[in-house]
């Protein structure tokens, strides 16, 4: 039997020892070898994981996309790695990946001290509970005593351990490290409720034998703005990652879409012609050439489109948009202007 | 020409030193050294300038940082207020746990098969092969996953209320047991439990004592039995039976109360004995095959029974043969124990190096501490059979 905790430590030591200085050029780095790193989730429905033809779908892997047709024309040269919660972080940080699109929560510690750099917010989530409908509860305090699955290194099981405590009650973890075991024991019985980002709870009750059965409850207990991140200490790779999320959203409420974006390059509206590049040098300041928002619109669509595909009416799982639509619809996502 | 000759023969005794093994031997060995530390002097170095550059916390701080989450088998207190440190011996004592149950369990069973391996019952045998041969061929972790969704399935959910004698409630949350409660009076009891073992310790020296100088033998153990059972219990009786017990209770969603034993925990230890014990097995039979017929031979000539010859001379010398591989098993039980992770059974892996790993996201800390951990259980381990295995290569004559 090989050890896991060995290979894991040399890994993590040799890959941290190996990093070397070069973290100031991703850029040619990934330029050279042809191909983006991406890391992402194992399997969450709507935001990363392999269709029946094994092609990666979902939210956070049309980031990625993006981000390669920014930088190589071609949504295709990317390389998914797919990462459990636990190895996310350490991954990116001895640089297996070049960046981590996989339904991450910004949090501050994350931020300052581990080494990461959030760019932005593609998702506005909360932690939710997923129970039996049999169960009867309406509300989250209503667990008290209750065993709770969830999945391990997640913000999820803080947010519950305070939430539980700070209200005197109590219940009792079953923590697994792969969502796969968290949701088969709470399949099985082994547990009253499931938690985790209310998306994720969506997306696993689809795959549920009897999705009737089971009921989100409508309460969220925390603030979950899952974003992608990348490495400190390289601004160029960090601004051209987090305009390649603001454009996308700005492509959205401008309303250039993968189908009319051709045309638009004939548009009079200066904002769409330095978005796609027709004016202005926008390009230069991240490595890139001016087309570089065109490309990612060609590629994989405006964020809109990628939402309404993958998460929204056009995915099996119909989520509502809601805080994720356009600051001028009423959503929380607003992307600072390309001028 | 003379004179040249001696320039060179003097030149080469000057670097006589050069030729001689022992010193050259050393040479190379201090250039090794010096090559190796240097090697690792610049892994360190590069490690903590890159862990700085990238704003990575580094140090042991967070050890005494809160750590926020709630763990669901702590045999030491511990609370989600309690500190990252406080995670390491829960840790910890969840993993020595596993290991302790799992080691005295395998090594039953796997003796037990280990004779069945060379049984004269066809049926024994084929059976104690069969289950060798299945159960060590297929991977641990697959194991593990299945005994633990078979628990889930199988047993009964805590609604169901189903109950063994004495208020033992089983459910798919675990087995509930009652707890004993602490009453006055149970510590003379326990005294004079302790004092009664002393008793038979006792008993058991003189009986050997006697045997040797007059070759009676002695019941010893009927002795024994009776001086540890008969005055705790006189002293239970005496007063008033000074022990209650909290029976679990049937709550909303599970049942309250009473000790509980996980069904991660039964999984995990179920997975680990009976994959160990097929090894151990192996091992016992093999170092039974190894003792000479003639000794067995010579035993039956000397008149002896089949379970006299298999205690006082054939297991004894098999133990010589079985005492090092068997330590090697007990070492792969306690590592593989950190497979624990995939079935939620918070060992030292799980919640140290993974929960603690990826909150504070110090890899290299947290790694080095649990893998400091493993080597330093693995040795005493290792230490501990050394000593018994000089006890019993002492039995020779």
């Amino acid at each position: 039997m090989r050890h896991p905790t060995s290979i894991l430590a040399l890994a993590a030591v040799a890959m941290i020892a190996a990093a070397a200085s070069s973290s100031a050029a991703t850029l040619a780095e990934v330029k050279e070898r042809g191909e983006l790193r991406c890391g992402v989730n194992i399997g969450l429905a709507g935001f990363s994981a392999p269709d029946d033809k094994g092609a990666w779908q979902g939210l956070d892997v049309d980031f990625c996309r993006a981000v390669a047709s920014a930088i190589f024309k071609d949504p295709a040269k990317v390389r998914f790695v797919p990462l459990s919660a636990k190895e996310r972080f350490t991954a990116l940080q001895s640089g297996e990946i070049d960046l981590l699109s996989r339904n991450t929560t910004w949090t501050m510690s994350r931020d300052t001290e581990q080494g990461l750099a959030f760019v932005g917010i593609t998702y506005y989530d909360g932690q939710g509970f997923l129970v039996r409908k049999s169960l009867g509860i309406k509300t989250v305090t209503e667990l008290a005593g209750a065993s709770i699955c969830m999945q391990t290194g997640t913000t999820n099981e803080l947010n519950v351990a305070d939430y539980f405590r700070t209200r005197g009650l109590t219940y009792n973890p079953v923590v697994f490290e792969k969502n796969e075991e968290a949701i088969s024991a709470y399949n099985l019985g082994r547990c009253d409720a499931y938690t985790t980002d209310s998306s994720g709870l969506y997306a696993q009750r689809i795959k549920f034998a009897d999705p009737d059965a089971n009921v989100v409850l409508p309460e969220v207990i925390s603030k979950e703005p899952l974003g992608p991140a990348v490495r400190q200490g390289d601004s160029q790779w960090e601004n051209l990652v987090q305009w390649t999320l603001f454009a996308w959203l700005n492509a959205e409420g401008l309303g250039v879409t993968q189908e009319n974006v051709d045309q638009m390059l004939g548009s009079a509206n200066p904002e769409i012609r330095r978005l796609l590049g027709a004016e202005g040098e926008f390009g230069r300041g991240i490595g890139l050439d001016n087309d570089w928002a065109y490309q990612i619109i060609k590629g994989v669509g405006n964020y809109g489109q990628s939402f309404e595909r993958n998460l929204g009416k056009g995915s099996r799982l119909g989520i509502e948009r809601g805080y994720n639509r356009l600051w001028k619809d009423g959503g929380l996502h607003y992307a600072p202007p390309i001028r | 020409m003379t004179s040249a000759r001696t320039k060179f023969a003097r030149s080469l005794m000057r670097l006589d030193w050069l030729y001689d093994p022992k010193t050259r031997g050393l040479i190379f060995q201090v250039a090794l050294l010096v090559g190796v530390a240097a090697l690792f002097i610049e892994i360190a170095l590069n490690t903590a300038a890159n862990l700085r550059a990238q704003n990575i916390a580094t140090g042991f701080g967070f050890l005494g940082r809160p750590a926020g989450f709630d763990i669901s088998q702590t045999l030491i207190p511990y609370s989600s207020t309690s500190t990252y440190g406080s995670v390491f011996w829960v840790g910890l004592t969840n993993t020595l746990l596993v290991a302790a149950i799992g080691i005295v369990l395998a090594t039953i069973l796997g003796f037990i098969i280990g004779l069945g391996r060379l049984s004269s019952n066809w049926l024994v045998q084929k059976l104690a092969t069969v289950y060798v041969e299945i159960v060590r061929n297929v991977p641990l972790l697959l194991q593990l996953l299945a005994w633990y969704f078979t628990l889930l399935i199988s047993l009964p959910a805590p609604q169901a209320n189903y109950r063994l004698p004495l208020g033992i409630g089983v459910t798919d949350r675990g087995i509930y047991l009652p707890a004993p409660l602490w009453q006055p009076g149970l510590g003379a009891v326990i005294v004079a439990l302790l004092a009664g073992i002393a008793g038979a310790v006792a008993i058991s020296v003189w009986a050997k004592r006697k045997r040797l100088a007059t070759g009676e033998q002695v019941p010893a153990i009927w002795y024994g039995l009776a001086a540890v059972i008969v005055p705790a219990l006189l002293m239970f009786f005496a007063l008033g039976m000074p022990l209650a017990f909290e029976v679990p209770t049937l709550g909303r969603y599970n049942l309250d109360g009473g000790m509980v034993l996980l069904p991660e925990l039964m999984a995990l230890l179920l997975g680990l004995t009976l994959y160990t014990a097929a090894f151990i097995a192996e091992i016992v039979r093999s170092g039974i095959e190894a003792v000479p017929r003639g000794q067995k031979e010579a035993a039956a000539a000397l008149g002896l029974r089949p379970w006299q010859i298999q205690r006082l001379v054939v297991i004894p010398q098999a133990m010589r043969v079985v005492i090092p591989p068997l330590t090697n098993q007990y070492l792969n039980l306690t590592k593989n124990s950190s497979l624990a992770v995939a079935i939620g059974y918070p060992d030292l892996v799980s919640v140290f190096a993974g929960t603690v790993l990826n909150q504070t996201n110090q890899a290299v800390e947290v790694i080095l501490i649990t893998m400091g951990v493993y080597l330093g259980i693995s040795l005493l381990t290792a230490l501990g059979m050394n000593w018994f295995n000089a006890r019993m290569a002492l039995v020779e004559r």
